[in-house]
Parts: structure tokens; C-alpha cells; sequence
């Protein structure tokens, strides 16, 4: 009898072999839950990688290793903006122990890549265009000899005019950094170093203004933030007999890695093979390229595998950064509190690539009047091409600019009306039904008042802590903690409130679907369970949650989660806060056509022994099909006996609409998160030391599928959004070179810079989401920030209007 | 890069002797950074770990004779009541991991302005002993800081000991950074009483070339004390004293703007450090201790 349905012909390995499947080295291993977990979804069921990650025994992509291996070293450009107008590598290769150096020139097939524009040269071609960019490869049989042999690559450099920011850009007589763009946006856009503009018209400004009773307006500024994760990039290319590459690789999304991968290589897709390895952090800095089609091509040309593992210098280099913005802001609103008009400008620096940009511009605009309800809207968002370092995804993705700039406005415009800040925000709070500024109806909760009601109701936090300590005060509770800058002295609290809005999901017409392969079958009498899927696990929760899911949809205790590789359809990127809602439901959805599948069998053999088989709703659980009432009719493993279930099938959302062009309108975005903050801070304002005392958060998830990893979203997100707040920035010179590529200079929150962070969770559904769920991963990015600078305005009275703020902005000096 | 490993302080001088390039590393907090960032490549690099008494320290009659390897946390844990300045300032270093590698001789030894130890070793003072095949000299922490960068050792000189004054009276140790840990000074100020010559001494870090002590905001703080009366009467520093000690503090600074801070920036942190560590050296000094309100009251 014929039962296992294979929708495909793909090899079907289970984890339970992957020790001889991930033949080179450590690739991630322990991504199974133990035996002992039991949880379905809406049970806190721990992470399976949890404790290897804190006791150092989990395996990173840097930790890959391979016999015989070679080590693989970028050359990079010491200029942002240059002619190259000679390359010498003989010396380079006269090296001993180099195997081979690549150039522009010996680069077989596709020179250009990208995520959205193909525009991204794989190594330098006659020209670079950022500090960083790579010029040379280079592979040895050790990674000093390689990093020895790439300081002997000679290039000259003539340099090249600069272009910095949106006057140096935009100039008439601006030098054209991409003269022969053929993207989609390009015959749209007023300059060629724009890389995208995106308008949103709604209503009549000009009609709106006139009954404004006040003008509010504010010029914001947004420095260039880092995703600072923890494990650098790496990945292993091993050459394949069949001419093709297997590489092994931290990344957020396999499948886009590869459509950008083969062509540079000359390869059909299927002759490169991509297997996740362990992700130390992502946050959009892995969404682009980095090593993977350097390792590649090296591997190919020599033979050998190569490993490219950046160090903490080159990660600066290596990947894009949050773009950052300069946002001018005019709100209108009536003596009574309504917000009548909004009209904003914002301009992101995108750098020498586009990477995202021209997404990253669409949330910008979209959700540039935050989570309010104003019905006249007239906005432009762009981006720009400059010779600073590329800009793309990082969580938050345009929301996070917008947000500090609206919510700023918020405090302006309330204080202006003399009305409370918090009262202000949620007598023009957006709800289910309001009209986005697109035109987009939400239709699902919108509770933006209600979560400002409850973090204004949490219990503050006890003012002037290290003195009701006594003699035992410590100072750490102080700004400047150990550092012993105060001991009171100069030390005043200040208090302030942000809500924000964030969509969920690739947006304006993306096809943002993912796809879950799903097995059943019975090992030694007992049901059990595999999950196969290309999602990328980057420290989101996907390895309990899918598990969970199976669980609850195949009623097992038993569930394998297969190593993510491209032998399985694509599963879309790890951002956009998705892969709970797009991987998950693909997980849910297949595990349903699973069960489909087991009842048939159930029927066919145990059909006639019950007549519930045929007349009642039956599920499963606890390794039995039983009736909704509770009888059990059979168990999973009789049902199933020899036989495996396999089914992969591809999942989407309800489609989205792209933008028009002219004034923004369309369904655009699937869904909409939403998070408010409580910042308490106590400031040093002699000094402009800033101790984060507290951020209280409020938000909605529409159901929690893992409870515990949805706390754990919440404060990562909202510790990443203090960072901007007041230490987190790259300083791009004049000259257009980083200046602080290190954690040296790049400083992001410390245990000791990190509050408590009281969390509140709702869980109102959004009936159009598997189970209800909504994307958390970046609304607490984004209210995080402004919250913490309303506080820092609240204790200083100073305006604050860039972020990160320094202590000389607090000081005046 | 060849790696020497001397057995006994004797050999590690004749091996600096012999290669006088080579880079002596103890913690290797600072030197591994430099080198993983390819910013240093030295041709040899000379282990002192297997020298046992460098990591050693003893307690004298005036001083404390400190070994260069003394880890920054053994400082905190053992040395608090004798050098209560390099203890706040060793609290101060980078990261639990760090204190429990680095020591005072490394942040001599690179003489970078940032090193949190110079500061309260030029406010308590200190010497710091030498030594070469050629024999040992003592060097008074005033003049060990040469330059960005660069001490007074010769080439084939090594660190031994460093002697430190024993406080004498009150000393406290203040550093600016822009995080509330484990961050690099953006400035520093270090402020020692010593009631037994009826002297202060002053240290400033990151706010100029090199570490350096405010003299003349010493010296006027010593006078004006003189002056009051106040070492015998115990009498509040007046702030007008207090605020012209703190101005001539941000005199002695020579800042930078650079990625860390403004030189504008430095020169007013260094105003409000030395005016709070007047405040609570003084107050010590006077038996007094801060109520709720910051402000001094009698114990």
C-alpha cells in the first residue's frame, strides 16, 4: 500500500544522522530539544542551544573546521572614494603558503550582486566606493600568512571626489556613483544618487493647516547604528566532486544567499549547497552577503576548502549598517488635542550599495506618522547613494528613525498644547479600523492607548536608590556606576513615554512566503516527528517554536528540528520580525496536511472498527487520534506502523500591494506590531552621564507560542533601542572612513547599562495570523529610543534631536 | 615573531639585553589587542609569567612595593586600605576578566594617557624601579611619562617594582566614559590628601599627551588650605577654593577632540571631578560622611 506522500525527491536525512551529514567539523548540533521537553505552543519550552551558548560549548560558524583547509583574507579599500589604477599581486603570490589571490579579473562569471539592485561589484571593479570594500582575496595555508600576503598586494589609488550627504549628492554636478543603473526604481528618481523616493499623500495638508490652532515642528537626526553581534562572519566553501560547492555558513536566509551566490560562481543553483551553521546574532546584518561568494570562489579555484572568518576590525566592514537619517517633522493640532496634519521629509544615507535601501524607504514612509490616526499626511522619504558605508536591514528597518522623530513631536506638540504627553499620545492613538496613511484599513487589534495606559500604571521604581541603601550604597546604581563620577552630586530622574509602530513581514507586493517539510513516522512504537526547513536560527526562538508547533498540530512529544539547508525550500529571511508568523505558519500548515494524511491511513485501517472514524472532528494528541470529545480511537504509531509521512509544501501570507509611486496609497505591509515604553533615568547633568533606571514595556503579540523567548525579544529589543539611545554609533570622518570599528569605541550596553525592564505582554489575535500571532522581534526596538531621550529631555529640559546623545549634547560643550 | 620565555628575572634581563626590540607581555590585555588587531608586530615578545615574585607585593613602613603583574584585582581585594586611589581606579578596568589578567606594569609599560592607573599613581606618589644588566635606577612617577606613549625606560630596561607612596590620608579616583562599565577613560582625575606634609597631589588621564598631575591647582589648594588653617581646624574647603582648585585642574588638561569626547568636553569633566573628589577627600578627611543630600554633615 502506498502511503508516504514525498512531494518531493529530495533526500530525506533526519537529524538523527546529521553527525555524518555535517561532515566538515562543528556545524550547529544540539538544535533538537531533549526528550524531557514536552511543551506545545503557549508553554515557555526552553531553548535546546540555551546552554551551550552561555557556557561557551556551542559550535559558531567560526568554529568550522576542515582538514587540509585553506584560510581566505579580504584585502579592503583605505578609501571611500577611488580609481584603482593598478593592482600588482605577483609579490602576493610569491608568498609561501599562498595558494591563490583573486582580483576583479579573475572573477568567472557574475561580477555584481545584491540583495534588491544588483549593484554590489563581488571585488573592486577599477573603482570603490566606501572605506572598506573589497579589493583582493586571498587564500593560505594559515590565516597569517594570508593576511601577510594580502598587505603585499600593491594597489594604487587616485582618489575621487566625495559625496557625503544629501548637498554633496544631489549637486547637479554631484559625481554619478552608479552611472549605469538598471533597477526598477532608477527612471523614477529625480537624481541618480537617489537610490529610491517614496511620497505618501493622504488628504488636504494645505486645507488641514489653516485650522490647525498650533505648528509644531522639529528637525531629528539619527546616528548610524551597528547590529554589533557577537559571532563575526564565517563560513566554510568545500569544493564538491561534481564541480560544484558545499558551503556551510552563518546567515539569515539561505535561499537569497544562493539566488546570489551561483550566478558569481557560474553555477546552477543546485550545484551549491547551503547548510546553516551556528549564527551568533543577526539583527539585518547578515541579510546581504559578506564572505559567502569570496569562500566560494576561492574553494572552486583552488581546490580546497576555504574558511573566511572575519575578526571584530573587518565585521565593521563587512556588513551594513542602520541607515542614518535626517528627518525634518511639522505637525498640526487643534486647541482640543487632535493632531490634524502631518508633513515630514526624511533622508536616509544609504551609502555606496543599496542593499535594502529602497525597502528601508518604504517602511520610512509608511509608518512615518507612527501609530497615530492624522488624516492629512504629506511625506517623502529617500534614500541616498553616498561614499559612506553601505546601509541596510537592522532591526527596525526605517521604523526605528521615523519613530525617534514622531515621538519627539509627540512631547513637542503636548507641551506646546500644555496637554499630559501620555493623554496626548492616546487621545490621537490609532485603532482597529483607522486608515494608515497609505490607506490601508488595520484590521486587526491596534491597542496603542491601551499599552500607554499600562506602562504609565506600573509602579515607578524608588527614586534616589543608592541612598536608601544606607552605608551600604552602591554606586553602580549611579550614572557613571563604578567609575565613581558621582555619589549623588548633579543626579536629577526624568521620566518619558514612546509608542511606535512596526509592520511585520516583507512588504508592497513581496511574495513573503516560507516552506516546511514535514515527517511523521513511528521509531521503536512511538510516534515521532521531523521539521526540515531553510529558516535561519539566528537566536529568535525558531528551534522551540517549530518544535512546539508539532507538537500541538501531530499531538507527538517527539520532534526532531532537521538543520536548516537549501534541499528544502526557501523559508524566507530571519527579519521582519516574520519567521514565528511565515516559517511557523508553513510549519503549522504542513503538519496539518500531515494529519490529514495519518486520518486518512486511520480511516482506511481502522475505519470500521468506530463509527467516529467517520462522523466525528477528530485530532491529535498525545501520540492518539482521538475524537474532540476525548475518546481515543488509535495510536499514531499503529496508524501509521512502517510507514514515514513526508510532506513539504510552501505557505504565504495574504498578499500585499505595492506603493504607488506618487502617493504611497496600497495595502502594503501584512500586519502591524505595536510596543510602548516607560523610560526612567536618572542623569548626571553636570557630567551628561545617563543611568538608565527602568523601561517598562507594554506590547501586543497576539499570542505568545514560547512566552519565555517572547519576554526574551522584548528586552533584547528594547536594550538594542537604549544603545541608540545613548552610546551605539559608528563616526564616519570627514574623509568618509570609520573611525571606530571596534568594541573598543563602539560601545553597547553593558549588564550594567541594561535596567530592569518590566514587561507587560497583551495578547489580542489577529485573526488573519497562524494562531492569532504577531511579530515581536522589533517594536521594542523602536519605542525603546525615544522613550529613553524623553526621559534624558525630562531631567536636562534640553531638546535633544539627535540620537545617540552625547554627554557634550547634555553638557553644551 | 619569535617568543622568549625567561625562567628567572636575571635572564629575562639578559634576554632584553640581547634583543632590545623585544616586548615584555604579562596580562596581555593591552599588547594581544594591539597585536589581533595588526596594529603591532614585534619581532619578539618576552613571557614574563614564569617570574613568580613579579606578581608578588609587600607592605613597608612608607610604601607599598607593588609587582608590575599584580593583577587589578588583587589590588582591589588586598591593597584597598593602603592605595585606596589605584583601588577605585582598578575597579574602573575593562571587565571582571581583565582585572584578573592586567596589571599596573602593562599600563605603564604602554604609557598610554588612558591607563586608569595613572592617574592615582601620580596622586599618591610613586617610583617606579628599574632595571638592566647595567643595574636599576628609580624613577619618579612624575617623570615616567615621556611622551604619547613612551616612559622613561631604556631599551633594555625592565619594570621590577613599583613603590607607592601608602596613603596618608584620603584619595579618591573619578573616570569618565560614556558607558557605566567597561569603558576606555574619555578623562580620568585622581586626587590624593596627604595630611602628613600637609600636601594634595592631583592626577589627570586622557586629557593630555600624557598622564599628568594639575600643580598648580595643587598648589593652590595646598596654600589656601595652609592658609584657612583647615588641616588643624578641619573647617570646609569654601567653594570659591573649591571652584578655583577645579578650574586650574582643567588648566593643567591639553585635550583632543577625538571619537571618545570632545577636548571642550574633557575640560569641563575634569572641572566637576576635581571639585567632587575635593569635596569627598575633604569630607573624609574631616570625619564627616554624605548625607541623603550629597552635602556634608558632622558624623
Amino acid at each position: 500500500m502506498h502511503t508516504t506522500d514525498t512531494t518531493t525527491a529530495r533526500d530525506t536525512t533526519t537529524a538523527r544522522d546529521t553527525t555524518v551529514t555535517r561532515a566538515p567539523g562543528p556545524a550547529p548540533a544540539g538544535l533538537t530539544q531533549n526528550s524531557a521537553v514536552r511543551g506545545g505552543i503557549g508553554e515557555s519550552t526552553l531553548r535546546p542551544d540555551g546552554t551551550l551558548k552561555v557556557t561557551g560549548e556551542f559550535a559558531y560558524a567560526s568554529d568550522l573546521w576542515h582538514e587540509d583547509m585553506l584560510w581566505g583574507f579580504t584585502l579592503r579599500s583605505p578609501h571611500a572614494h577611488a580609481r584603482i589604477t593598478s593592482v600588482d599581486v605577483s609579490e602576493a603570490l610569491r608568498t609561501p603558503g599562498v595558494y591563490a589571490v583573486m582580483t576583479h579579473d579573475d572573477l568567472p562569471a557574475a561580477t555584481r550582486y545584491g540583495l534588491e539592485f544588483t549593484d554590489t561589484p563581488v571585488l573592486a571593479d577599477g573603482v570603490v566606493r566606501y572605506h572598506g570594500e573589497p579589493v583582493a582575496l586571498v587564500a593560505a595555508d594559515h590565516p597569517e600568512t594570508a593576511r601577510r600576503a594580502a598587505a603585499r598586494i600593491h594597489v594604487d589609488y587616485d582618489p575621487l571626489p566625495l559625496v557625503v550627504d544629501e548637498a554633496t549628492a544631489l549637486a547637479d554636478d554631484a559625481p554619478v556613483l552608479h552611472p549605469d543603473r538598471d533597477d526598477h526604481h532608477a527612471p523614477y528618481v529625480p537624481h541618480p544618487n537617489m537610490v529610491h523616493r517614496q511620497p505618501i499623500k493622504r488628504g488636504d495638508v494645505a486645507a488641514a493647516e489653516a485650522l490647525a490652532d498650533v505648528v509644531v515642528s522639529g528637525e531629528y537626526e539619527v546616528g548610524m547604528q551597528d547590529q554589533a553581534f557577537l559571532g563575526p562572519e564565517s563560513g566554510l566553501a568545500v569544493p564538491a566532486e561534481d564541480g560544484g560547492v558545499d558551503l556551510y555558513i552563518a546567515t539569515q536566509w539561505l535561499h537569497a544567499d544562493l539566488r546570489q551566490i551561483a550566478p558569481v560562481l557560474g553555477l546552477p543553483e543546485d550545484k551549491v549547497r547551503m547548510t546553516l551553521s551556528g549564527v551568533g546574532g543577526a539583527f539585518g546584518g547578515r541579510e546581504d552577503l559578506s564572505m559567502q561568494a569570496h569562500a566560494c570562489l576561492l574553494a572552486l579555484r583552488t581546490g580546497k576548502p576555504v574558511k573566511i572568518v572575519y575578526n571584530r576590525f573587518e565585521s565593521f566592514f563587512g556588513h551594513v549598517h542602520r541607515h542614518p537619517a535626517k528627518l525634518w517633522y511639522e505637525h498640526g493640532a487643534t486647541r482640543d488635542g487632535r493632531l490634524v496634519h502631518l508633513k515630514a521629509r526624511i533622508v536616509l544615507d544609504g551609502g555606496a550599495y543599496a542593499s535594502s535601501s529602497a525597502a528601508v524607504v518604504g517602511n520610512a514612509a509608511s509608518l512615518s506618522v507612527g501609530p497615530y490616526a492624522v488624516d492629512n499626511v504629506d511625506v517623502e522619504a529617500v534614500a541616498l547613494y553616498t561614499n559612506n558605508p553601505p546601509c541596510g536591514a537592522m532591526r527596525g528597518f526605517g521604523a526605528v528613525q521615523a519613530c525617534f522623530a514622531y515621538e519627539a513631536q509627540m512631547d513637542k506638540v503636548a507641551a506646546e498644547l500644555g496637554m499630559d504627553p501620555v493623554e496626548f499620545r492616546q487621545l490621537n492613538a490609532m485603532t482597529q479600523g483607522t486608515a494608515m496613511p497609505t490607506g490601508q484599513v488595520v484590521d486587526s487589534p491596534a491597542p496603542v492607548a491601551e499599552l500607554l495606559r499600562r506602562v504609565k500604571a506600573m509602579p515607578m521604581p524608588p527614586a534616589r536608590q543608592w541612598e536608601s541603601a544606607g552605608e551600604g550604597a552602591d554606586i553602580r546604581a549611579l550614572p557613571g556606576g563604578l567609575s565613581n563620577t558621582t555619589h549623588g552630586e548633579g543626579v536629577v530622574r526624568g521620566v518619558g513615554y514612546a509608542v511606535g509602530i512596526k509592520n511585520v513581514g516583507f512588504s508592497e507586493g513581496f511574495d513573503d512566503y516560507s516552506t516546511a517539510r514535514v515527517r511523521l513516522e513511528s521509531v521503536g512504537g512511538e510516534p515521532v516527528a521531523t521539521v526540515h526547513t531553510a529558516m535561519a536560527e539566528v537566536g529568535q526562538g525558531g528551534v522551540t517554536v517549530h518544535a512546539q508547533i508539532a507538537r500541538t498540530e501531530l499531538g507527538v512529544t517527539q520532534v526532531t528540528i532537521h538543520p536548516a539547508d537549501t534541499r528544502v525550500g526557501s523559508a524566507g529571511s530571519t527579519s521582519a520580525s516574520r519567521q514565528t508568523y511565515v516559517t511557523g505558519g508553513a510549519v503549522k500548515n504542513s503538519c496539518e496536511a500531515v494529519r490529514e494524511r495519518v486520518l486518512e491511513m486511520g480511516r482506511r485501517k481502522f475505519g470500521s472498527h468506530h463509527p467516529a472514524w467517520a462522523t466525528a472532528e477528530l485530532r491529535l494528541e498525545g501520540g492518539k487520534v482521538v475524537t474532540d470529545g476525548g475518546e481515543a480511537l488509535a495510536g499514531l504509531a499503529d496508524v501509521l506502523e512502517d510507514e514515514a509521512i513526508d510532506i513539504e509544501l510552501e505557505w504565504r501570507h495574504r498578499p500585499t500591494q505595492a506603493l504607488d509611486r506618487q502617493t504611497g496609497q496600497g495595502f502594503g505591509h501584512v500586519q502591524y506590531s505595536f510596543a510602548a515604553h516607560r523610560a526612567v533615568v536618572e542623569v548626571d547633568t553636570e557630567l551628561g552621564l545617563v543611568k538608565v533606571i527602568e523601561l517598562a514595556c507594554a506590547q501586543d503579540v497576539g499570542k505568545a507560542l514560547n512566552p519565555l523567548s517572547v519576554i526574551g525579544q522584548i528586552q533584547g529589543g528594547t536594550t538594542q533601542g537604549l544603545g541608540l539611545a545613548v552610546m551605539e554609533e559608528i563616526v564616519v570622518a570627514e574623509d568618509g572612513r570609520v573611525r571606530n570599528p571596534s568594541f573598543t569605541d563602539y560601545l553597547i550596553p553593558t549588564i550594567l547599562d541594561t535596567p530592569s525592564i518590566p514587561v507587560d505582554v497583551l495578547e489580542l489575535a489577529d485573526d488573519n495570523a497562524p494562531y492569532g500571532l504577531r511579530g515581536v522581534g522589533e517594536a521594542p526596538t523602536l519605542s525603546s529610543t525615544p522613550a529613553v531621550v524623553a526621559a534624558v529631555r525630562d531631567a536636562t529640559g534640553l531638546a535633544l534631536s539627535r540620537v545617540p546623545v552625547r554627554p557634550e549634547h547634555i553638557t553644551g560643550t | 615573531m619569535d617568543f622568549l620565555r625567561p625562567a628567572g628575572w636575571e635572564e629575562a634581563l639578559a634576554a632584553k639585553a640581547e634583543h632590545p626590540t623585544a616586548v615584555p607581555i604579562a596580562g596581555g590585555t593591552d599588547l594581544m589587542v594591539e597585536i589581533n588587531f595588526d596594529h603591532r608586530r614585534p619581532e619578539y615578545l618576552m613571557d614574563l609569567n614564569r617570574i613568580v615574585e613579579l606578581g608578588e607585593w609587600e607592605v613597608g613602613e612608607d610604601t607599598v612595593r607593588l609587582g608590575p603583574s599584580v593583577p587589578y584585582s588583587r589590588i582591589m581585594e588586598h591593597l584597598r586600605a593602603e592605595l585606596p586611589g589605584l583601588a577605585l581606579a582598578s575597579h574602573t578596568v575593562a571587565s571582571p576578566q581583565i582585572r584578573n589578567r592586567g596589571g599596573v606594569g602593562g599600563n605603564l609599560g604602554t604609557a598610554s594617557p588612558a591607563g586608569d592607573a595613572h592617574p592615582a599613581l601620580l596622586a599618591a606618589g610613586a617610583e617606579v624601579e628599574v632595571e638592566s644588566v647595567r643595574g636599576s635606577r628609580r624613577i619618579p612617577i612624575d617623570d615616567f611619562y615621556t611622551g604619547v606613549k613612551r616612559n622613561a625606560l631604556a631599551e633594555d630596561e625592565l619594570i621590577k617594582w613599583i613603590h607607592i607612596r601608602k596613603a596618608d590620608g584620603p584619595q579618591q579616583f573619578s573616570k569618565v566614559g560614556t558607558r557605566n562599565a567597561m569603558v576606555i577613560a574619555v578623562c580620568a582625575f585622581g586626587l590624593a590628601l596627604h595630611p602628613a606634609t600637609r600636601t594634595v597631589r592631583t592626577g589627570i588621564g586622557s586629557a593630555a599627551p600624557t598622564p599628568v598631575r594639575a600643580r598648580e591647582a595643587e598648589e593652590f589648594l595646598t596654600a589656601a588650605l595652609d592658609e584657612g588653617g583647615c588641616w588643624e581646624n578641619g573647617r570646609a574647603v569654601p567653594p570659591a577654593v573649591a571652584r578655583q582648585f577645579a578650574e586650574l585642574a582643567a588648566g593643567a588638561c591639553n585635550p583632543i577632540d577625538d571619537v571618545r569626547g570632545s577636548a571642550k568636553y574633557r575640560r569641563h569633566a575634569v572641572t566637576v571631578m576635581a571639585r567632587r573628589t575635593l569635596g569627598w577627600t575633604w569630607d573624609e578627611f574631616r570625619g564627616v560622611r554624605r548625607d541623603d543630600n550629597g552635602s556634608a554633615r558632622c558624623a
